[in-house]
């Protein structure tokens, strides 16, 4: 498949991204590059000097809101690319709301509260869309344990052990390769729906 | 009794069934924070003690961290 033919399918597409942070901001740039069609994302903080050795944001967006910054970052990637940023700390209520029209969803929280949150409401709300989540990112090293491990609806991108603490800070190298294996997961998972349904659709044609 | 946990195979000598509670107390999983599914249906803390695991179910315990 040519990148033009990605591009195509993937324009077509809206992905949800639940946190503009470490995760959020650098999946959201990579899905902004390969041309996702919409991306609707949320977080309610603002860009501090010690987001920047992981978040995709600049020096001088410091005091920005986060989502505000993260537009303007995705705009300059993707001119063409539609978002919605919504400036509010999510809650399952709001999740349901705001996330429904979305064909897949990234966990894209620091807290370990907020995603298991999240993984329940989508569990609750939206039981067959792809969830894709990501745990075990602190720390430096260890790279061949950063894994893709998909349990039907729930992909956990990560080395699911290295808990980000102070002995473990989150740093970009890390952080990085886990939001970017969110992003890949959003598009293979993304192709292969469109596959799927170019398939079904084509049986259609055929059985008369 | 023959399961899939968290996508590996796990076999329960002696044991036709489980409640999430004894799966839990068996692998001591002792996380504070989890995800638990039994064939893709979330199971919240408060069904713990009432929710069966049978034979060939396939069971998902995640331990959630912090990080993002």
């Amino acid at each position: 498949m040519t990148f033009e033919e990605i591009r195509t399918i993937l324009s077509g597409y809206t992905v949800g991204i639940a946190g503009a942070g470490g995760l959020g901001s650098n999946c959201a740039a990579s899905l902004a590059r390969v041309g996702v069609g919409k991306l609707i994302f949320a977080d309610f903080d603002i860009v501090e000097e010690s987001n920047l050795n992981r978040q995709y944001f600049f020096y001088d967006q410091i005091g920005m809101k986060k989502v505000e910054a993260l537009s303007d970052n995705l705009l300059r990637i993707n001119p063409s690319i539609c978002l919605v940023p919504i400036d509010e700390k999510l809650t399952a209520e709001s999740i349901a709301f705001n996330f429904g029209e979305c064909d897949v969803i990234v966990e894209a929280f620091d807290e370990a509260e907020m995603k298991q949150m999240i993984i329940e409401a989508v569990g609750l709300y939206f039981p067959d869309k792809l969830l894709v989540s990501a745990m075990g990112l602190g720390g430096i090293g260890n790279m061949n344990e950063m894994k893709v491990n998909k349990f039907g609806n729930l992909w956990v991108c990560g080395d699911m052990n290295m808990e980000v603490g102070e002995g473990n800070p989150p740093i970009a190298p890390r952080v990085c390769v886990a939001a970017n294996m969110q992003a890949d997961a959003v598009v293979e998972y993304l192709i292969e729906l469109k596959i799927r349904k170019l398939k079904d659709e084509s049986v259609g044609l055929y059985k008369d | 009794m023959k399961i899939q946990l968290n996508n590996n195979p796990e076999e329960f000598v002696g044991l036709e069934k489980v409640t999430v509670t004894e799966l839990l107390r068996l692998k001591n999983f002792t996380f504070k924070l989890l995800v638990v599914k039994i064939n893709n249906k979330p199971i919240g803390r408060d069904q713990y003690d009432t929710s069966v695991i049978h034979d060939g179910d396939d069971v998902l315990v995640i331990h959630l961290i912090s990080g993002g």
